[in-house]
Parts: C-alpha cells; structure tokens; sequence
C-alpha cells in the first residue's frame, strides 16, 4: 500500500451512514424510473450499485449529488440526507454539494481543454491550490491516482479529448478527485478499460475508501465482488436487495437478486 | 432456450429485384446531385451576372479624366488676407485662354466648362493650406466636368446629331486639341474613397458614406452583441419557465421577422421625435440597426449554445462549478465560433440596410465625413441610394463603384465570419 494510508495498529471508526436515502422517487415526465429507494450509504465504505441495464442506478447516483436537477423532465422525491442534513432543504447550496460529492460520469465527458486544465479545474474554481507549484503537485497527484500519470506526463498541454476513451475515462476520475470530495460517485468508471487500469483504478478505490464514502456502479459481478462491502441490487426502478457484499453474492434473500448474479436475468 | 422464431428470412443480395432496387436508388441518386450542381450553377450564374455588370457599368468610377491645369495665383485678383474668398474662378479662367490663344470671350467661357464646376475649389483649398503660393505659379491636376469626362470614355457619342449632345461640335474639337496638347490624364481616382460627397460627380467620393457606415456598424455591435448574448445566456441556461421562455422564443423569432423599414419608424418616433437625438446621426442609425440585429444575434447564440453538447455542463456542475461557471468557462467558448459567425453575419445584413436609415435622415447631403457617431452622415447603402437618385450621367458609374465598394465589404465580412469559425472551432 501507499505510505500515506493510515498504519494498522490504528483502528478505523466505525463506518458511519454518510447518506440516508428514504422513499425517494424519480420522474422523468410521466415514467417512473425509481421507485421507493430507501438505502443507507455508509462512510468509509466502497457500495456497488448492480442491476440490469436502464433499472436505475445512474438516476439513483444522480440523486445523490443533485444532478437529476439539470434534467428539466426530471422530478425527485422522497429524503436524501447528507451526514443527516436534507440535500434538498433550501439552505442546501447544490454547488457547493456537488463539490463535496464528486461523480465520474457514465460517459466520459472531458472538457475539451488540455489534460492539465481538465484536471485543475476543479481545484482552481474552488480556490484549493495556493500558487502554481501547488496546482502542479495536486495535478500530479490527481493523475497518478487515476493511473494516467505515466502515461500523459510529458503532454499535459495536449487536448483531454484527443485521448482514448480509457484514457478520458481516467482523466475523468482524476479531474474528481483532485477537488478531494467527501463522497465519490463513479458510473462505470471502468467500462472501457483494460484489466492494467482497471486493476490500478480498483485499487485507487480501495485507497480511496480509507478516507471517503465511495458508490461504484458496475456491470461486472466480478468488480463489484472485488472492490465493495456493500452491494445494493436494482431491478426495474426497485431497489430489490442490498446488504454486505458477501451475503449478497453468497445467499442473496431475493430470487431476482440470484437469478441475476448467476447470469439469468439482465 | 424456447422462445418465438425470431430468425430473420435470408435476403437474395444476387437477385434481380435488389438489383434493380440498387440501380433506382444509384438514379435517384445522381439526379438530385444533378439538381444541386444545377441550382449551384444558376445561383453563381446570376451572381457573376450582378458582379460583372457593375464592373462594366462602374470601372469608369475607378479612374478620372483630369488635365494638367497651369494656373497663376495672381496678387492683383486675390486679396492675402482673404484667401478663402478668392475669385478663383477669374484665375481659371486666365489658365484656361493660356490654353487657347485668341478665343473670344464667350468661347473662353465655354472652354472654361472643360474644367469640373468644382474646381475653383481645388484652388482654393491649395493655396489656403500653403499661402506661400500667392504671386507663385503651379501645375495643379484638375478634374474634367461630367460630359467631358463620358467623352474621353467614349460614353458621349460624336457620331450622335449636335442638337441631341451636351457638347458642340466646337467643344469636342477644343478637347481633342487639349488632349493633342498632352495634357489629359486619367489616372487611379483616390477621391471616389478618400472624398465625401459632392454635387458633382467628378468629385463626389465614399468618404463620408464609409466613416458613416463604420460608426453605424460599431455603435450596432456594441449594443446588440453583449446584449444579444446576454439575453441567449438568460434564455438558453437560466430561464426558469420552459414555458414562459417559448413564448418569448416566438416573439423573438417574429421580431426577426419583421420588415426593416418599421424598425426606421421605431427610431424616427422614439429615437429623434421623443429623445430628440440628432437627425441623419450614425448613432441614432446604428441604435436602430441594433434593434433589427438582435434577434438575428439572439437565435444565432441560442442555436450555437444549444449545440454544446450537455455532458460539457455536466461534468463543470458536477466538479461544483456554479450555473454561471459553467456557461462562461466552458459553453460559452464552445459556442463562440457560431455566436460570431451568426453575429457578423448579422452586421453584414445591417451593412446593406437602407429603408430604417432612409427614415432616420441619413440620406441628407453631407459633404464632410462625420467626425463622431453624433455628426450628420450617411451611409454605404444610402449614399448609393442618393447618387443612383441624381440626374447627372457621371453619378451613374459612381453608383456602381460604391456598390462594389459596399460588396467588397460585404465579402470581406463573410470572409471574417467564415475564418473566425475555423479559427476558433474546437471539436469535442
Ligand atoms: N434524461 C432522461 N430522460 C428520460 N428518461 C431517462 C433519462 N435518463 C434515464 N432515463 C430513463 O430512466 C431509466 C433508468 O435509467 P438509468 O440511466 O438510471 O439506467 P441504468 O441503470 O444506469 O442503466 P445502464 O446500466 O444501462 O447505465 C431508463 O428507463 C431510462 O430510459
Ligand atoms: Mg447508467
């Protein structure tokens, strides 16, 4: 492991709920994409969101830092809470939620600027890096976690987008990252990679976890085993099972829940 | 796996009908392309026709007819201390019997006319600007007046029956000796872009139109590019009503819509009857040019912001950029190639524009070019208007010059756009 992660001998605090999701639902327009999800997200935890595809993960991961509000049709209910207090109460700026939550989205979406400014971004707009040096070592950091340092070293003034999609999708990750979020959101963060990055990308979110909440949402069974303690299960908009990574993918309670992780539904 | 047969029926690829099929879609094909390299050809057609005509009709503009003028400002004619109001007109007169010894005084008033009515002027101006020349003899290149001037280009005809020509059959034999003599040229005519108006042709020019339509266009960029944009923004990203803002949208689009001429109404009644701004004023023209331009410059942004594709915005909202963040650091430099293209595009249409600024007064007789956005002037297409308006034959070939002049600009502007768009266009 890194020299930064916390020696043994010091226990982690117990995992904590870092959001409390009750009853929430999402419209868009008149369909009724997620229904009734009610889940807790705890701190210090990497939670994978599996299920087939277009039952809900995405809309719920966008509940979560608000994004859904970007999405005219869009219409949530329901409680979301953040270390207790409502996302959505008024006093709750969303800007300054987003910045505490970050999310790598499904598709990678660099701005079409060099490698460099996509990545200090994040931390410029904030007022994070005091000085140039600074913004170099965050850059640097950021890149090296996402497992893009190596490779774009020496090109850091060339376009984010004139990378391969694995390669947008980690600068994606390391442009999150280097705003040091509370909470990481990562939509498939690993759907075109190869088994290199994605074995240094899983291991970033382990590292992660030794600090933040992070939510995964993955189609490979195999990831979700690897890299989470928790697993939640979606089907259709319902979240139909969630609990510790283990039990589920062991002796999951919900027939749907088998029949998908053994490869029959989805 | 039991489930409903979903296999599809092979397809004969080698058979006769696809083949066939392939066959009328490959004519269909050719004849459409046929019918756009058509209608290419007859718009280029009907454009190189407009051009050339100009050309023919306007190339006599380019140049001017002008004798080598010998004159002595002679002290016992003009005053030294009253420079300015000089008989000007004697000492030409001296210049023009120096031309041809021994003609009686009638026909020296009639060889007097081979010079422009204006040319009186060109002494004054001369000597006014440098006074050392009083009691002095110089060699001044003076312009011919209008019928001389269609002579020398052949535009007179001399086989044409006496009675029906400006000029007698003594006339043209004078000219013919003049030129003999050497001493008519007909060199580059600067003026036509550095003069300002005149009521004679031969010494009319664009300047005052062109200064005129260059305050006219900054004070309508000014006003309705940040205005343009700043409603788009509002509209395109911050509107809170989807609804609210569709009907602002129409609006917007009518208003594009509507004919210039009212715009000049608008300005006539608001800008000059209820504010009392001056009359003929670039300032005023350019405020009512801003009005028919913004709902060019509104739809252009709109268009080009709606372009940006929304992942751009998501991933600045989702780092914690604010709304406005994300439209000035990220969209709004995405959409800039088209918000420019649309924008100049815009002030090239408010180049052309006449009907608004006939209106506002700006086809007054102006001969100054305007110092500032408040001086009387008149612009590109208003001068064309006035001159193509004038009886004179001379200001014939100036009307076709100043509309290739206002084309070039017109052309320089599209190229602007056109180069902009590529400078700046990113992909993503
Ligand atoms: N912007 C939108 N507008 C309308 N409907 C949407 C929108 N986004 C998602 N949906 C609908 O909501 C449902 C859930 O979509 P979502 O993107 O959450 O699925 P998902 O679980 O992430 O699927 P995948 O694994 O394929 O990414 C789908 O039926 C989809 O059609
Ligand atoms: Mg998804």
């Amino acid at each position: 492991m890194t020299p930064s992660a916390p020696p043994a001998a010091v226990p982690l605090p117990p995992p904590r709920a870092k959001f409390e999701a009750r009853n929430v639902h999402v419209h868009y327009g008149a369909s009724h994409a997620l229904k009734a999800v009610s889940i807790d997200i705890p701190d210090r935890t990497v939670t994978a969101f599996i299920g087939p595809s277009g039952c809900g993960k995405s809309t719920f991961l966008r509940c979560l830092n608000r994004m859904n509000d970007t999405i005219a049709i869009a219409r949530v209910t329901g409680t979301i809470r953040l270390d207790g207090e409502d996302i959505h109460a008024p006093a709750v700026d969303p800007v300054l939620l987003r910045a505490r939550v970050g999310m790598v989205f499904q598709k990678p979406n660099p701005f079409p600027k060099s490698i460099y400014d996509n990545v200090a971004y994040g931390p410029r707009i904030h007022g994070l890096a005091r000085g140039r040096a600074e913004l170099d070592a965050i850059v640097e950091r950021a890149l090296r976690r996402a497992a893009l340092w190596n490779e774009v070293r020496d090109r850091l003034a060339a376009p984010g987008t004139g990378l391969s999609g694995g390669q947008q999708q980690r600068l994606c990750i390391a442009r999150a990252v280097a705003t040091s979020p509370e909470v990481l959101l990562m939509d498939e963060p690993c759907s075109a990679l190869d088994p290199i990055a994605t074995a240094q990308v899983e291991e970033l979110i382990d590292e992660l976890r030794s600090q933040f909440a992070v939510v995964i949402v993955t189609h490979s069974m195999h990831q979700a085993a690897r890299v989470s303690q928790k697993t939640a299960f979606f089907h259709m908009g319902e979240l139909v099972e969630h609990g510790d990574t283990d039990q589920i993918f062991t002796i999951p309670r919900d027939p749907r829940t088998e029949s998908y992780i053994s490869g029959k539904i989805g | 796996m039991a489930g409903p047969d979903i296999a599809l029926p092979a397809t004969p690829w080698a058979s006769a009908p696809v083949r066939a099929r392939l066959r009328r879609r490959g004519r269909a094909e050719t004849r459409l392309r046929l019918l756009g390299l058509g209608a290419l050809g007859l718009a280029f057609a009907m454009l190189a026709t407009l051009v050339l005509t100009l050309l023919w009709s306007g190339a006599g503009a380019f140049r001017q007819t002008r004798v080598a003028t010998e004159v002595f400002y002679d002290p016992a004619i003009l005053a030294p201390g009253n420079l300015a109001r000089g008989d000007y007109r004697a000492i030409l007169a001296v210049a023009v019997g120096e031309w041809f010894p021994g003609l009686s005084p009638a026909g020296r008033r009639r060889a007097g006319a081979i010079l422009s009515a204006g040319a009186p002027f060109v002494l004054r101006d001369r000597i006014v600007a440098d006074p050392a020349l009083l009691g002095r003899r110089v060699t001044l290149s003076l312009p011919v007046s209008d019928p001389y001037d269609q002579l020398r280009r052949g535009l007179l005809g001399r086989d044409t029956p006496a009675a029906f020509r400006r000029l007698t059959d003594d006339d043209i034999a004078r000219w013919d000796r003049l030129v003999a003599s050497g001493l008519v040229s007909a060199p580059l005519n600067p003026g036509l872009l550095l003069d300002p108006d005149s009521r004679f042709p031969e010494l009319a020019g664009l300047a005052g139109a062109l200064a005129g339509s260059a305050w006219l266009l900054l004070t309508c960029f000014l006003l309705s590019f940040p205005v343009g944009i700043g409603a788009a923004i509002y509209l395109e990203e911050f509107a809170p009503r989807r609804r609210l803002a569709d009907v602002i949208e129409i609006n917007i689009n009518n208003l594009a819509a509507v004919p210039s001429v009212v715009f000049g109404l608008l300005g006539l009644a608001v800008f000059l009857g209820w504010f009392g701004l001056p009359r003929s004023s670039p300032f005023v023209g350019g405020m009512v040019l801003a009005l028919m331009t913004l709902p060019t410059i509104i739809i252009a942004t709109r268009a080009a912001l709606k372009a940006v594709p929304p992942s751009i915005r998501e991933a600045a909202l989702g780092l914690g950029a604010s709304r406005q963040q994300a439209v000035f650091h990220h969209v709004l430099p995405l959409a800039m190639p088209g918000i420019l293209t649309g924008t100049i595009l815009g002030l090239a249409h408010a180049l052309g524009e006449t009907a608004p600024l006939l209106l506002i007064g700006m086809n007054a007789f102006v001969t100054g070019a305007p110092g500032g956005p408040f001086d009387a002037a008149t612009a590109l297409p208003t001068q064309i208007f006035i001159w193509a308006d004038s009886p004179e034959r001379g200001f014939e070939a100036r009307t076709s010059a100043a509309i290739l002049v206002l084309l070039a600009f017109l052309v320089v502007m599209n190229g602007l756009a056109i180069f902009l768009r590529n400078r700046f266009e990113r992909k993503w």
